[in-house]
């Protein structure tokens, strides 16, 4: 027997929905069981105190302060280069072999698992360059990590300003740099720091990049040539060293409510970037 | 746009306040190696950074870092560590032996653990070498339930399978069905929730939750492994590049002070004989 | 329409006798922009530089086709470690284009405009997830029900796919709504006009148009499953032996990577660079399959997550 098209139509969009529904139903569930475990463990003291005992008790401000350095300094870094690539490629060239050259070059970037940027950290920043596991080793590996997500977004973001911005621009007298600063970086600013932010994101969730370059010492650092453990890197150990399980969990749902944090405020900067463009 | 500029601002002050705050000049004694030890040492270094200091010693804190026994070696080679740490006897090579003065700091069992329902209670040596060859596949020939035996061994380099590999493989090698697990905790969780599981590690480590088996006859307490019963001990040790630094000497002393050794004590390891080893 | 840009720049740029800095900028940008290519280069000579040696010396087929890993007795074979990383990705892939392109279809064919700025964020929520939670949860939720209902030691093969197909779903279902929402609405409305349901619609004349994009989405999205490390880590269960089902656990060329460098020395961790060089040569033969697929749809048009 077959089934009538106006079956397979109901059938389909069941089944599509089913689908999406247990999508959302998995990333509920995982919020969920994460916070349900751990909120109860925030406390001021877990967010102010270092660790003590292995981390088996005190709280993970060392580690807070970590990832706060290690993302920080990274975003630091490749956000200029990044937002500058994105100029160069769509204010100051022609399609091209360069363009090509460019592209080709972030986009298999972005394609590198993160255990080959630890593996290459480690090699390259940690023993040849002489930084040894520290945050500024830690730091310029996710930088570059990053830096395709935000030459990305950058480029998708200047590309939106409407031609009609930087004519104006033109026709008022001003050369390109002051076009470009002035008018297109300015209003191309919201959709740059939905790039940024995301790439915030990425840095404070990545561990095996970090594992390798930052080292997992847990005292609190005091310069960006020390070693420190961030905070995913803290719940990792926890978890897996099984030392406590409670503040594993705690550790766990300071990540996520960053992660929802920023994600929420990247949202919100895209549809206000939206609403402007359209 | 300001707001965004603003954001940045905030969170950039925030950053460097947090550094900051706490500031104090301090010159770090690196302390790298074993993830065995490291627990331990974390906690050594936490008293010993924390303890009232006069003028000589105050500027001297603790790190410690995990990586693994032969990473300990290597670092403390290339000075990237004033203190390596490592969970098992130096090989009688000259890259080991010859180029370290080990310091025992304490010495700890190897324990066999079990889930706490399986009926077995203890083992010998060799049983346990069929076992992780592979050889004796079901619990059923130890005299145990009908189930299989899901063998739970810990990654090459790891100062842990090394002495165990030592103590009880011997040249024969570990069966490649073994699920491979990077940590003590995780051996631990595993065979928690795994009744037909078996894994070694270390004695210090176990808890309650788990049952160590019986070697040899021998039962697998501090008390036995001090008299010298239990068969499968091992040191661990910390290392320095020919004889310790000034200030790897301040951490060393402290570790192998009453108090330092009593510390360890109490975490389940047993105390080391109270002085430095000659190479 | 840079061109065009370009030409109005020419007519409207005023003479100015200052000094013009335009070709510095232009040069000093142009330096930056190439960072992602030198950044690349610089990683592969790195990886390659330390890895390859080693490769020559075990010999390259012994490498690849030897399931003999003893490092420390200088035995160097990482087909298990192949055959593990191409069993968890097949295994993701299938959960990730079910899940992945089932999400795709509903946002742009059947779901009205409030559900998709629900389903949308929450999606790209689930790509913000760190991956160590994920594999707790997986050892937390999934081993434990795996070992009970389905045998084994949980950890295994099936765990791993599960954890990945939802990791790499976001970056399928991502790169598929683009594909799926750049078909010209033409081609559904004439098969609609010819009597079409909205679902044969989908499946005959959407898809088909669309087919080049979905094609890249899931082979990128294989690129992150065979990358991923910590997840997998935690749930794979990390054994020499070549799976034979997909309740056996199996270890992964990331898992054996992040397993043993901390404690790898000498040949040891040139041997693990080599592992990072294979993972790397097929990871780049991915993303350049992948380009190509997307760049013969759409000529300009990039794919960077």
């Amino acid at each position: 027997m077959r089934i009538s098209p106006k079956h397979s139509q109901r059938i389909a969009v069941t089944v599509m929905w089913a689908i999406a529904g247990l999508t959302l139903a998995v990333l509920a569930f995982i919020i969920s069981y994460i916070l349900w475990h751990g909120l109860r463990h925030i406390t001021w003291t877990f967010l102010t105190e270092p660790p003590q005992s292995m981390g088996r008790e005190g709280g993970v401000l060392p580690m807070i302060v970590g990832t706060l350095w290690v993302t920080g300094l990274a975003v630091l870094i490749a956000a200029p280069v990044g937002i500058a690539a994105a100029i160069y490629l769509t204010e100051y060239t022609r399609e091209g072999r360069m363009t090509a050259i460019i592209r080709f070059g972030a986009d298999c970037l972005a394609g590198i698992p993160s255990i080959i940027f630890g593996l290459f950290g480690f090699v390259f920043f940690v023993i040849t360059l002489g930084m040894g596991f520290s945050i500024l080793s830690g730091a310029l590996t996710l930088a570059l990590m990053v830096l395709p997500t935000i030459i990305r977004t950058s480029e998708e973001a200047i590309r939106a300003v409407p031609k009609s911005y930087r004519d104006v621009s033109f026709g008022l007298g001003s050369t390109r740099w002051q076009m470009v600063t002035w008018v297109v970086l300015r209003s191309a600013l919201p959709g740059i720091c939905t790039g940024v932010v995301l790439s915030i994101g990425r840095s404070i969730s990545e561990t095996a990049a970090v594992m390798l370059t930052a080292g997992s010492a847990m005292g609190f650092p005091h310069s960006i040539f020390e070693s420190s453990r961030t905070l995913s890197l803290h719940f990792y150990i926890l978890s897996r060293e099984g030392i406590s399980m409670s503040n594993a969990y705690a550790t766990a749902s300071v990540l996520i409510l960053s992660i929802l944090g920023i994600n929420l405020f990247a949202y919100w900067l895209m549809r206000r970037f939206v609403a402007k463009a359209v | 746009m300001r707001w965004a500029l603003t954001t940045a601002a905030l969170l950039l002050a925030l950053v460097l306040v947090c550094v900051d705050w706490r500031g104090g000049k301090t010159t770090p004694i690196n302390v790298i190696g074993s993830t065995s030890i490291q627990p331990f040492a974390e906690m050594l270094a936490e008293e010993f950074n924390k303890r009232p200091t006069n003028n000589l010693q105050q500027n001297w804190t603790v790190d410690v870092q995990g990586g693994g026994s032969t990473a300990g070696l290597q670092a403390a080679v290339n000075g990237m560590a004033d203190i390596g740490m490592c969970s098992r006897e130096l090989k009688k090579t000259p890259e080991e032996a010859g180029t370290f003065t080990p310091i025992v700091i304490a010495r700890d069992g190897l324990a066999i653990v079990v889930h706490p329902s399986n009926p077995l209670n203890g083992v010998t040596k060799s049983q346990i070498q069929k076992m992780f060859e592979g050889q004796i596949t079901n619990w059923k020939e130890l005299g145990g339930r009908d189930q299989p035996v899901r063998l739970i061994t810990r990654e090459e380099g790891s100062g842990t399978r090394e002495a165990f590999q030592k103590l009880v493989m011997g040249k024969s090698r570990i069966s490649r069905k073994a699920l491979t697990q990077e940590s003590n905790g995780s051996v631990k969780e595993l065979v928690k929730h795994d009744p037909a599981a078996v894994g070694y590690m270390s004695l210090g480590l176990v808890g309650a939750e788990l049952k160590a088996l019986t070697v040899d006859g021998a039962p697998a307490t501090a008390a036995e492994v001090v008299a010298n019963r239990y068969p499968l001990i091992r040191p661990f040790l910390f290392v320095t590049k020919g004889p310790p630094s000034d200030k790897a000497k301040l951490f060393i002393d402290y570790v192998l002070s009453p108090p330092g050794q009593q510390m360890l004590e109490k975490e389940g390891l047993i105390g080391a004989p109270n002085k430095l080893e000659q190479p | 329409m840079t061109t065009a840009l370009t030409q109005t720049v020419g007519l409207t740029r005023p003479k100015t006798t200052r000094f013009n800095a335009n070709p510095i900028i232009r040069i000093v940008l142009m330096l930056l922009a190439l960072s992602a290519m030198s950044g690349l280069a610089i990683i592969t000579l790195f990886i390659f530089k330390e890895g390859v040696p080693i490769i020559a010396k075990v010999g390259f087929r012994h490498f690849l086709f030897s399931s003999n890993w003893y490092p420390l007795e200088g035995e160097f074979g990482i087909f298990s470690m192949i055959m593990g990383s191409l069993a968890v990705t097949a295994g993701a892939m299938v959960v990730g284009m079910v899940f992945g392109l089932g999400c795709a279809i509903l946002l742009t064919q059947f779901c009205p405009p409030r559900w998709v700025s629900i389903i949308k964020p929450a999606i790209e929520l689930l790509a913000g997830i760190p991956s160590v939670v994920y594999g707790f949860i997986g050892v937390a939720i999934l081993v434990p029900f795996i070992r009970d209902y389905l045998g084994g030691p949980g950890l295994s093969v099936l765990a791993s796919s599960i954890v990945l197909g939802v990791m790499t779903l976001p970056t399928i279902t991502s790169i598929s709504v683009d594909a799926l929402q750049a078909v010209p609405r033409t081609y559904g409305e004439g098969s609609i006009a010819l009597g079409a349901t909205e679902w044969q619609t989908t499946y005959m004349v959407i898809l088909k148009a669309a087919r080049s994009g979905i094609v890249a989405a899931v082979i990128l999205g294989m690129g992150r499953a065979i990358g991923e490390t910590m997840a997998v880590i935690m749930v794979a269960g990390n054994t020499l032996d070549v799976p034979h089902s997909i309740l056996d656990p199996v270890r992964t060329l990331t898992s054996n990577i992040a397993l043993e460098m901390g404690y790898a020395a000498g040949d040891h961790r040139k041997a693990l660079f080599a592992t990072g060089v294979t993972l790397f040569v097929i990871i780049m033969i991915l993303n350049t399959i992948a380009l190509t697929v997307s760049r013969r749809r759409s000529k300009g048009k990039v794919l960077a997550k």
